[in-house]
């Protein structure tokens, strides 16, 4: 780990950090990127594993979505995770991606971070300085822009385990499997007297970060459905895309609302 | 700039040493300079699944990963899977159905299949769809695919019995 943080402060911006490679060997291929070296983590000790520690699920940067996916710990204590993964990409990226690639890289169109988000999860990170965490509502600064600064490798992230009285919901529109979302929504809130509080929402694919929409999360806790899907029309302005406008994202939006809604609502089985 | 790398790795059982260019992906190394050209390159990117094989027994994107990081690593393809006789049920089923169109995809979609199988006794169709969603190319060739899948599924989970 030391070594990687050396080479990537020796090599600056010509250096890119190499995980799953998932999205990055894509861009090379695409001569959409070309780093003049690439700095293969795969093999560093003690990045991957998920564990469950002080209230929390710990994730290895280095552990592959197909891991998660199939992890008892994961489904029972970050069940939005359990949700969200199996959208992402194919099997064969599943297995070969990896959960701290995900964050890192920080695609506006990817579910992991705004599960993060959604979560109010941290991130976990070592530079020269030492180590850090950021939280999730400070990590996610602008179009690819994180937290992660030059020399820093983001090694785990951390979402609060969930508890009985923890609903979530996840929802996104494709229009294959595995697709990049039209747009896409994970959620989490506290069910309290058949309220909801403290209501996170994270958008996917709307814009330039995952973005939390305020005021319908306000309305929501209220348990007002519609005004929360009547809100997003201030909350939201997503560009257009190559998939779909910017009018037809933010539709979707409040149709991925009121799935996930009743997917926090419902009794659970 | 052209860097190299050294690497060992088993290829379908073989044992290679090579140095290879630090930029090249798996599949381009399989197929320029070991002559596997049943993996395909199809677009690159990681969408088509064209290029499927197996790197440490589980199916990755041969466009997706470097050759110069597969050292130490147990590579498969379809020539390798189709040699041990792995397969072979699979693929007689998809002939048997017509399962393809023009075939390109063929060696991925095999692969994916298989480990589907592995996983997943007897997969509902829609799980089968899902599964192998990576692996769509432009043809419309799917539902034969899928009985294909199907087929054997329940062929080997009769076998079991």
């Amino acid at each position: 780990m030391d070594d990687a943080v050396r080479l990537l402060q020796e090599h600056g911006d010509g250096a890119k950090i190499l995980a799953g490679g998932q999205s990055l060997i894509a861009t090379l291929n695409m001569r959409l990127s070309a780093p003049q070296i690439l700095i293969d983590i795969n093999k560093i000790e003690g990045l991957g594993g998920i564990a469950l520690k002080d209230g929390f699920i710990v994730i290895g940067a280095l552990t592959r979505h197909a891991e998660a996916e199939r992890s008892n710990l994961v489904a029972k204590h970050a069940p939005l995770l359990a949700k969200a993964i199996p959208q992402i990409g194919h099997p064969a990226i599943r297995n070969r991606g990896t959960i701290g690639g995900s964050i890192a890289f920080a695609d506006p169109a990817a579910e992991l971070p705004a599960c993060l988000l959604a979560l109010g999860g941290e991130v976990e990170i070592a530079g020269a300085t030492g180590k850090r965490t950021v939280k999730a509502d400070d990590f996610f600064r602008g179009l690819y822009e994180t937290a992660i600064g030059p020399g820093d490798v983001l090694t785990a992230i951390r979402l609060p385990a969930a508890t009985p009285q923890m609903r979530c919901g996840f929802g996104e529109l494709a229009r294959r499997h595995g697709d990049y979302a039209l747009a896409g929504l994970a959620a989490s809130a506290r069910s309290e007297g058949g309220k909801l509080c403290d209501v996170r929402l994270a958008y996917f694919g709307v814009g330039l970060t995952p973005v939390r929409p305020r005021k319908a999360e306000a309305a929501l806790a209220n348990g007002d459905i519609d005004a929360a899907v009547a809100a997003l029309d201030g909350d939201l302005d997503p560009p257009d895309d190559i998939q779909a406008t910017g009018k037809v994202k933010k539709h979707l939006a409040g149709v991925l609302l009121r799935r996930v809604f009743k997917q926090m609502v419902e009794p659970r089985a | 700039m052209n860097e190299y790398c050294d690497v060992n790795l088993t290829v379908n059982g073989e044992r290679i040493s090579e140095r290879v260019e630090a930029r090249k992906t798996l599949v381009d190394f399989l197929r320029d300079d070991l002559g596997l050209t049943g993996s395909h390159v199809g677009c690159e990117h990681g969408v088509c699944g064209a290029c499927t094989v197996r790197v440490d027994g589980v199916v990755v994107r041969g466009c997706l990963m470097l050759a110069a990081q597969c050292d130490g690593a147990k590579v498969e393809t379809i020539e390798g899977v189709s040699d041990t006789g792995e397969i072979a049920d699979l693929q007689q089923a998809f002939e048997a159905r017509n399962a393809l169109q023009c075939g390109f995809c063929t060696p991925g979609m095999l692969l994916t299949a298989q480990e589907l199988l592995a996983r997943d006794s007897v997969p509902s169709r829609d799980a089968i769809r899902e599964h192998i969603s990576g692996n769509y190319c432009r043809c419309t060739g799917y539902h034969a695919i899928v009985d294909a899948v199907e087929a054997v599924a329940k062929a080997r989970a009769g076998e079991r019995e």
